[in-house]
């Protein structure tokens, strides 16, 4: 493919368009003799419903400080009134600059909760703008005036026919002004009339007129020239109009002294907020919905790195990673006819019970269930492979084993990562999501990674780990499990072995000289002290303190805590269950290569059309094809400047390799007005599709945009031998 | 007031003498357009408007910034002299025969018995609105058949607004530009503030020029901060460590604040607001972040790839990719691998377009990791555009061959390939383009300091 198809946006509505097919129909999920599709779609809705209660409760909660922290700058009583009376500091115009990282589209969510929270608690008159609407000053205005106007009439029906006589050549903000000045009369006469306040009180409330708040949503995409002439405009008003803007910004708060100059950008008065960044947000909204027991359906560790995989690498989009989300449930719920039993415990051991005889049978498929019948007596395992009830039984007895696995996994992975987190270098990652994909992917403890982190841990100073100990402790006790609870007094019983070491080691310290040299040592570098202490350790064996022994047996224990509560998924039995793993289909969905699949469509039409005469031989050209592909493929072997009568002439002889068995070569050669009309056709689709344009150096001729594999290989091009390289290559030899 | 506006009657005099002159006589006909050009705040609008309401002039005065439409114009004009009622008689879309047909008609009803004045100010924005407009309103007497005149501020010249066609000329005056010593320093000093004497208040505002005068002689700027700083310059005296006579002592101490302030306030880079609270906070060690200061961007990690594509592609030659970008490229003999005019250009020259063709080519070879065509990759190249990063150039062709130019600096670019330097790789290729810009860079950068020391001169 081309520049023509490759430049743009592709929107992909994946999963939301789906579901709102489904509960139309009773969905996909019914079909194919598939007697519990039905329970699956509603165990599927009601996941996606909790997803969407949590991601938009986390949404407000990270939201709720800068939002609250602007709410309170619009507020501030009379920004104007508060120094001096004097013209300049009067017209300048309070200004937000909100600062809300580079992905857009997620920005409208947050938008729409500051306009609510705006209308509710401080003025009703809130305009927010975005740049595609306002290409001049004159739309622009027009646009704030019948949002505010508008809203006006909308509560009083008799002013609507004053509305109606404004004409677009009254559209200014002097119009404005005067219907400000009327509503707000008139809500101080209500204000009276409701409430008899006292003088005082009415001074106050002439002071504090109501400010008008201007949104520009996207102020990067704004036309300059548009921006400043606005601002101009609305600075002559100020005085009457007390104007407040919010900037919307992407990318970095100096955008807007790139777009205004200095004589606009002294009319404003501007105060940067920033939001929480998008990478903070992607981490509470995994830690709500992934590293979360309540929360039945899992992710494996390929399918996670997809996902976070397109956040990092692509958008920054934490909508778009809950939408991946959403839509690798929906793939789960869809393929995988046990995932009936991934839901609440209760309810799964409910529907364990009640197995059909199919599902039975599909759970002695499960890799997992048959490793584990493995591992059984061989007189079990006849009785597993037989007993239709006894594997219910068995699969309830999973089930619940792997209900304790997952709550006993989690906080000692928030432990091990509140362990390691403040190690040098992080061996095990920054975030916790890194660690619980790479626990969940392979065995934990067969790492280097773990090793060095181990050792970094074995070395660390007496403070620093009883406060990682006390933080674990913390994060034990919202554990509510009986082992958790167990593991949680064994640390606090370390904990107060090492509290109680305090004096015997002060004690210590003034009459060792080892132990003070190392006391002034914990100030400095980790990794320092780590290597003369590997030194000194290899030189001579040296005596430990107690409190040497007493570490080494904490981070014992803690090893001993991995290896027992940190072990993959993939071993659990029934792990299927719940963990959803075809990345590949994730990745084909969400990461779609428009390119490849066009080149795949064309050179292997079977692959779309599915039409069994379509099968062919790489290398062969089959007549049975249609037109476009017999074109694309006779276009491969050509140059940079193809020859149409010589591609025609190709065409039909593929065409008429068909006919020539049983009719005579005579007409071979001779291509009827049909053949011609049909190439000319294929040939005007491939230039839509961007592969071939029409090119003035050579009558007749076409010139071929895309290069494939085969050029590539032939002119030894060592770049990407796998992905199609662009005609501009091609071009510079 | 009063005494601020005598005193600019004062130091304007020889051109006041001539604009009163004009308006001398309102029962005669006046002369058709007036056209007055000044600096910003040097007091033209205050001038004009204050003599109109002192000696009751009828005028309409009209910021063309505002008139999105000469309909707009008209409308303010008619309902100024006549009325609102009057001005509701326009059609939805005026044209210029309108207005002067509804003027004609309306004066012919109330007849001008002295000289009505249209007042328009930034009339430099009229030279975008319609082309017949500016010479009809500068003869606009003739047209209308009544006693009015045109006056346009401007901050330009009259020449820029001539027409190729000619047109009626004005008469022209300049305002001129305050001096330092004498008007600045008085007309500042009329702001002093109620508890201190107009002697200390006057030997503020010197030091502050001095600081000031350098950069800005914007007189509304300068009054802004004057009085944003004026209470700390008065803290010594509050404190009573420094008596009003202590000038030296009083300068030592507002001295690096006026410098501070140069840098922060001034520029906007912090707000008046917070400049105060910074001030009544005393915590000098609080550094204000400045707005350019999170110049930080976060991008996904692809899209400063496609930044750092985009800069190589915009300011390197596309001659010498191959040689950049293939690991077997043919050996190019030095000397004249790079033309002459290539060796002086780039960075003063500035970014050049490049097609996406091209973008694609390097960014592929510099991403170490092999990475699919995939359509988010490319909605990042709309994304970064709509961002600003990028620049989308020409209008013709978009969907086939679209191209951009690279809008962001240097420094922001080796910020970023620091972040994603895994690869040495990357850093070599900027290092390389670098060595063909360097001396361009340190003509740039003499130039740069040259200009601003001019400025400063």
């Amino acid at each position: 493919m081309t520049s023509s198809v490759s430049k743009g946006c592709f929107v992909f509505k994946s999963a939301s368009k789906k579901r709102k097919r489904h509960i139309g129909v009773g969905g996909y999920l019914v079909d194919d003799s598939d007697e519990n599709g039905c329970d699956r779609f509603t165990i599927c809705q009601k996941l996606w419903e909790t997803v969407q209660m949590n991601t938009e409760v986390i949404q407000d909660q990270l939201n709720k400080k800068v939002l609250d922290s602007l709410a309170e700058f619009i507020k501030k009583p009379g920004l104007a009134c508060s120094s001096d009376v004097w013209r300049q500091r009067g017209s300048e115009i309070p200004t937000a600059a909100l600062m809300l990282g580079v992905n857009v589209p997620d920005h409208a969510m947050t938008f729409r909760s500051l306009c609510n929270l705006l209308q509710d608690s401080v003025t009703p008159f809130v305009v927010s703008v975005h740049a595609k609407e306002c290409a001049a000053v004159k739309l622009l205005i027009q646009k704030v005036l019948e949002q505010l106007m508008g809203r006006g009439v909308s509560v009083d029906e008799e002013q609507e026919d004053d509305t109606a006589l404004l004409q677009k050549t009254q559209c200014t903000i002097s119009a404005l002004c005067q219907w400000y000045k009327t509503v707000t009369k008139e809500r101080r006469r209500q204000e009276n009339k409701c409430t008899q306040v006292s003088p005082k009180r009415k001074e106050n409330l002439a002071k504090n007129d109501l400010p008008v708040v201007v949104i520009f949503k996207d102020f990067e995409a704004f036309n300059s020239q548009v921006l400043q002439d606005f601002i101009l405009i609305c600075s002559r008003y100020t005085q009457e109009l007390p104007f407040v803007f919010i900037f919307g910004i992407a990318t970095s708060p100096s955008a807007i002294q790139h777009r205004l100059p200095h004589s606009v950008s002294s009319l404003l008065c501007i105060e940067v907020f920033h939001s929480l960044s998008c990478t903070q947000h992607l981490a509470s909204v995994f830690d709500k919905l992934i590293l979360n027991s309540q929360f039945p359906f899992k992710l494996s560790s390929r399918v996670i790195q997809v996902l976070v995989g397109i956040f990092l690498y692509h958008d920054f989009s934490v909508q778009n990673f809950v939408k991946g989300l959403q839509f690798s449930m929906l793939e789960h719920f869809n393929s995988q006819p046990l995932s009936v039993l991934c839901c609440q415990k209760h309810e799964a051991l409910l529907s364990a019970k009640i197995l059909s005889k199919q599902n039975v049978e599909r759970i002695r498929h499960l890799p997992s269930f048959m490793r584990y019948v493995e591992t059984q007596e061989p007189q079990e395992q006849v009785r597993l492979l037989t007993n239709d009830e006894h594997v219910k039984e068995v699969c309830q007895k999973l089930l619940k084993n792997l209900h304790t696995y997952h709550k006993n996994y989690y906080p000692i992975l928030q432990c091990l990562h509140s362990l390691t987190s403040s190690l040098p270098k992080f061996p095990l990652g920054k975030h916790i999501r890194e660690l619980h994909v790479s626990c969940i992917e392979k065995n934990l403890w067969e790492t280097e990674e773990y090793d060095s982190a181990l050792q970094l841990l074995r070395i660390l100073a007496k403070d620093e780990l009883v406060a990682a100990l006390r933080s674990c402790a913390e994060i034990l006790k919202s554990a509510n499990t009986k082992r958790m609870q167990n593991v949680l007094q064994q640390l606090e019983d370390f904990l107060g072995r090492l509290e109680a070491l305090q004096g015997v080691s002060s004690e210590d310290s003034s009459g060792n000289g080892v132990v003070s040299a190392k006391m002034e040592y914990q100030r400095t570098d980790l990794f320092q002290l780590q290597k003369t202490l590997l030194e000194k350790e290899s030189r001579r064996t040296k005596r430990m303190n107690p409190f040497e022994v007493l570490r080494s047996q904490v981070i014992d224990f803690i090893d001993s805590l991995v290896r027992e509560y940190l072990t993959p998924a993939e071993f659990q039995p029934l792990n299927e269950v719940c963990y959803y793993s075809s990345s590949g289909v994730l990745r084909q969905r969400l990461n779609v290569t428009p390119r490849t699949s066009i080149q795949a469509a064309l050179t292997h039409p079977f692959y779309y059309l599915k039409n069994e005469s379509l099968k062919t031989n790489t290398g062969t050209i089959s007549s049975a094809a249609p037109d476009l592909c017999i074109v694309y493929k006779l276009h491969l072997e050509c140059g940079r400047l193809i020859n149409l009568y010589d591609w025609l002439e190709a065409y039909v002889t593929v065409m008429s390799a068909a006919e020539d068995q049983d009719t005579n070569s005579e007409e071979c050669g001779k291509f009827d007005s049909l053949k011609h009309a049909r190439f000319i056709q294929a040939v005007s689709e491939m230039e839509f599709l961007g592969f071939v344009k029409s090119t003035k150096q050579k009558t007749d001729h076409v010139a071929r945009l895309t290069w494939g594999v085969v050029i590539l290989t032939e002119r030894r091009w060592q770049l990407h031998r796998n992905w199609p390289v662009y005609g501009y290559l091609h071009c510079l030899l | 007031m009063s005494h601020q506006k005598s005193f600019q009657y004062a130091d304007l005099l020889s051109v006041l003498e001539r604009v009163v002159d004009i308006m001398s006589a309102p029962d005669q006909y006046s002369y058709p357009s007036v056209f007055i050009y000044g600096h910003r705040a040097t007091g033209k609008s205050h001038v004009v408007l204050s003599i109109m309401k002192d000696l009751e002039l009828p005028h309409a005065s009209v910021d063309c910034v505002e008139c999105v439409s000469s309909g707009l114009l008209f409308h303010q004009v008619l309902s100024a002299f006549f009325g609102p009622d009057a001005a509701a008689l326009l059609p939805r879309c005026p044209s210029l025969s309108d207005f002067v047909r509804l003027y004609k008609q309306m004066s012919s009803n109330s007849p001008a018995t002295q000289t009505r004045y249209i007042i328009l100010d930034r009339a430099e924005r009229m030279r975008d609105m319609d082309f017949s407009l500016l010479p009809a309103l500068l003869r606009l007497q003739e047209l209308v058949n009544d006693n009015v005149t045109v006056i346009l501020l401007s901050e330009i010249v009259w020449e820029k607004f001539r027409p190729n066609t000619g047109c009626f000329e004005p008469l022209l005056f300049h305002f001129p530009d305050y001096s330092k010593g004498k008007s600045l320093v008085q007309i500042l000093s009329w702001d002093h503030h109620p508890s201190y004497t107009p002697e200390l208040y006057a030997s503020y505002i010197n030091i502050l020029l001095g600081v000031f005068f350098s950069v800005c002689r914007d007189l509304r700027e300068l009054r802004h901060l004057a009085v944003l700083n004026f209470s700390k310059f008065c803290e010594p005296l509050e404190k009573g460590e420094a008596k009003e006579s202590d000038i030296h002592k009083l300068w030592k101490n507002i001295e690096p604040h006026l410098q501070r302030a140069m840098q922060t306030v001034y520029l906007r880079e912090v707000s008046s607001v917070q400049w105060e609270q910074q001030q009544m906070d005393e915590k000098e060690a609080t550094t204000l972040r400045v707005l350019s200061a999170h110049a930080h961007i976060e991008l996904p990690y692809y899209s400063k790839f496609l930044l750092i594509a985009a800069y190589l592609a915009s300011f390197n030659p596309a001659r010498t990719d191959r040689r950049f970008f293939l690991k077997s490229h043919g050996k190019i003999r030095k000397t004249n691998f790079l033309k002459k005019h290539e060796k002086t250009s780039n960075h003063l020259l500035g970014p050049k377009p490049f097609p996406l063709d091209r973008l694609m080519a390097i960014f592929y070879s510099v991403v170490d990791s092999r990475v699919a065509p995939t359509a988010s990759i490319f909605s990042q190249i709309s994304s970064l555009v709509t961002l600003q990063l990028l620049s989308q150039v020409g209008h013709d062709d978009q969907l086939d061959s679209p191209k951009y130019k690279c809008s962001v600096s240097l420094d922001f670019i080796l910020a970023i390939s620091r972040c994603v330097c895994v690869c040495v790789r990357l850093l070599d290729l900027l290092a390389l383009s670098l060595v063909i810009q360097s001396q361009v860079v340190r003509q740039e950068r003499s130039l740069f300091t040259a200009v601003s020391n001019l400025h400063l001169l």
